[in-house]
């Protein structure tokens, strides 16, 4: 199982002290009315993508510690809820709790297995387009708390589902970990996109543990955003494009500064014919290391894939682009672009013959570099993660 | 408005222009012919003051002002504006805010729309600046920075590259706007009133001579090895290169050194 470890990297912090986090947290009451939660918490919300006004979005689950602190659809044809309450409702989920991944491939993985935390269960019905994106928020506002979520995303036959997943600490906390174990299944016929922004704090070590399942005609869009400082973070989703004609594209947008370590990649199985896949990265490296990874499986003949990882070095550090083919028939078309540098002196001077200072300039060209063209985003959340990047970009010169 | 004394540059530790001498005043627009490898775009890129060509004697004075060692943006500011061959792709950039920073810092309100319309690139706004750009798209992206730059000095270099003919009239058109020495943009004023404003200068490379169908050059000067060899009407400079070649043009400028 490649989905947990770290293949190639020895120098990977993954000496996680266990003992050093608890797993259990005092009780956050549930709070009905979205619009009472304020200061510190609601800001740092917002930063992930979430909005308590609710403003443009069909549902919300907030996780709080170990605690759902929110949760409802605003929706018809789409479910939010914890996933104990869904597996209360729902007898057949059962049957998707932990099909795509197997508990015992990494310690990470088994203790969510072990203490589980809660976690959000997202479903879209068969054939319904839930036209404004789900909201769902993981926070960690106990210091050096462990929290194991597990989340399952369901896009039912021909239905289309956007989610949003804010991950965040409260601003004060230094330490802490968090597992996310998430389980994606894309029906026949349907669009999933789900975006994914994360802020975590300086020493906190993240592991995401996802499978993806997408079937004939289904698409999967993914969207990363990692631009704050984070003490570790590894993952390396894997999807599996299991029927004719399915779709998957990654986008990952990823800031390293001094101190962090992120393990980052993604990887397709093409294993249907007419089936297609995109890895987009763009990796600044300020100080801290960035293992930026991809993978195209190709199976089947007539598949079609693209792996694209662009990188730069703008303060010492590790940029370590590792784009992978493996095409087990004749007949696969993939092909892959992984480039590390520094930034163009010719476009800096392009720019200044403009008019612009040279420190614009490499503002200019930084934040166009960073700029991947994420789809599916509300237009409020696109200016947040600009002036988010805007705001970062003055830490990483 | 742009004075150049006894000119040295190196480029990588060679010699590239040699003791150049040249003066383009306020309104005019000259013309710089030349053959291949002879210096033109090594004089227009030291003139903007772009990293890698050395000036090792000589002064180049702007407006009164010696700008030699002036940074690139300190000369854009002070008016100098320049279109370059193959400007680099700058990915995630889009053409619509490279455009706003340019109207931006000249000071003025610019409706870039507008602007895009006048020369056919509206479609491209939304296109990361020169990403996948024809020769003649290149172009129209040049001119329409330039638009919104509005410079007092203008450096082109070869304006008819990769241009089709139909594009080269609305080239040659947004050239003359530029430069106010525009027919179209000038209806229903006098003459007098028409080249009072006339306040812009050019300095424009040129192989082909194509550009000279379209605009009113005031001047042409030929650089030879890192010389200037010939300074005289454009027109006259380019019908002698058509039927002698350079190589007139070296003995012209060997009976000079003489």
């Amino acid at each position: 199982m490649r989905n947990g470890r770290s293949t190639v990297d020895n120098d990977a912090p993954d000496g996680i002290d266990w003992p050093e986090y608890e797993t259990e947290a005092e009780n956050h009451g549930y709070v009905t009315q979205l619009t009472d939660i304020t200061g510190d918490d609601a800001r740092k919300f917002l930063d992930v993508g979430i909005d308590t006004s609710e403003k443009d979005r069909s549902g919300t689950f907030i996780q709080k510690d170990r605690s759902v602190i929110h949760c409802h659809a605003r929706q018809d044809g789409v479910e939010v809820m914890s996933i104990t309450q869904a597996r209360q409702t729902h007898d057949w989920l059962a049957d998707y709790l932990w099909r795509s991944i197997d508990p015992a491939q990494d310690t990470f993985t088994s203790r969510a297995k072990e203490i589980p935390h809660e976690g959000y269960f997202i479903r879209s019905a068969a054939g319904r387009h839930v036209t404004e994106p789900v909201q769902a928020c993981l926070y960690i506002a106990k210091e050096k708390f462990s929290q194991n979520v597990h989340n399952v995303v369901i896009a039912e036959p021909d239905s289309r589902l956007q989610v949003i997943t804010g991950c965040a600490t409260s601003p004060h906390l230094v330490s802490g970990l968090h597992v996310g174990v998430s389980e994606f299944y894309v029906k026949k016929g349907a669009q999933l996109h789900f975006t994914m922004i994360h802020d975590w704090g300086e020493r906190v070590n993240v592991r995401p543990r996802t499978v993806v399942h997408v079937e004939e005609g289904g698409v999967f869009v993914s969207n990363y955003i990692s631009l704050k400082p984070v003490g570790s973070l590894q993952m390396n989703p894997i999807t599996y494009l299991d029927g004719e004609g399915a779709v998957a594209r990654f986008n990952s947008v990823l800031v390293a500064a001094k101190g962090c370590h992120l393990d980052v990649g993604s990887r397709v199985v093409l294993n249907a014919p007419g089936t297609r896949a995109e890895i987009i990265s763009r990796a600044i490296a300020a100080g801290g290391t960035i293992v930026a990874r991809g993978e195209l499986v190709g199976k089947v003949a007539g598949v079609k894939a693209h792996l694209e990882c662009k990188g730069l070095v703008l303060k010492e550090g590790l940029m370590h682009a590792i784009p992978e083919l493996r095409g087990y028939v004749p007949g696969v078309e993939m092909s892959h672009e992984a480039a590390v540098g520094k930034i163009d002196q010719g476009e800096i001077e392009y720019l200044m013959a403009r008019g612009v200072d040279e420190d614009e300039a490499v503002s200019m060209i930084v934040r166009g570099f960073l700029n991947v063209d994420i789809e599916g985003l509300p237009a409020g959340l696109r200016q947040k993660i600009d002036r988010i990047i805007h705001e970062t970009q003055k830490d990483m010169m | 408005m742009l004075t150049i004394e006894e000119l040295q540059v190196e480029v990588g530790g060679r010699t590239i222009l040699n003791n150049l001498n040249m003066e383009i005043p306020q309104g005019e627009t000259h013309i710089l012919f030349g053959p291949n490898g002879s210096g033109k775009t090594s004089l227009m890129m030291t003139i903007m003051g772009f990293s890698g060509y050395h000036v090792t004697h000589g002064k180049i004075t702007f407006k009164g002002e010696d700008i030699t060692h002036m940074p690139i943006h300190e000369r854009a500011r002070l008016g100098i504006g320049v279109s370059v061959q193959r400007p680099p792709t700058i990915q995630g950039l889009k053409t619509r805010n490279l455009v706003q920073v340019c109207g931006k810092l000249s000071g003025r309100a610019v409706d870039i729309e507008q602007l895009a319309e006048e020369v056919n690139f509206a479609a491209f706004l939304d296109r990361d600046v020169n990403h996948k750009f024809s020769g003649g798209e290149i172009k129209r992206s040049e001119l329409l920075q330039l638009m919104a730059q509005d410079p007092d000095l203008i450096l082109l270099d070869e304006p008819e590259s990769g241009v089709d003919l139909e594009n080269m009239a609305l080239i040659g058109e947004t050239i003359n706007t530029l430069l106010r020495r525009g027919v179209k943009c000038a209806k229903g004023k006098s003459h007098q009133e028409r080249i009072a404003p006339q306040t812009k200068s050019a300095l424009i490379i040129t192989h082909t001579g194509h550009i000279l169908d379209y605009i009113t050059a005031d001047r042409g000067q030929v650089l030879f090895n890192g010389h200037l060899c010939c300074s005289r009407n454009a027109r006259e400079i380019l019908k002698w290169i058509g039927e002698f070649g350079y190589e007139e043009c070296v003995r012209c400028a060997m009976d000079v050194q003489l």
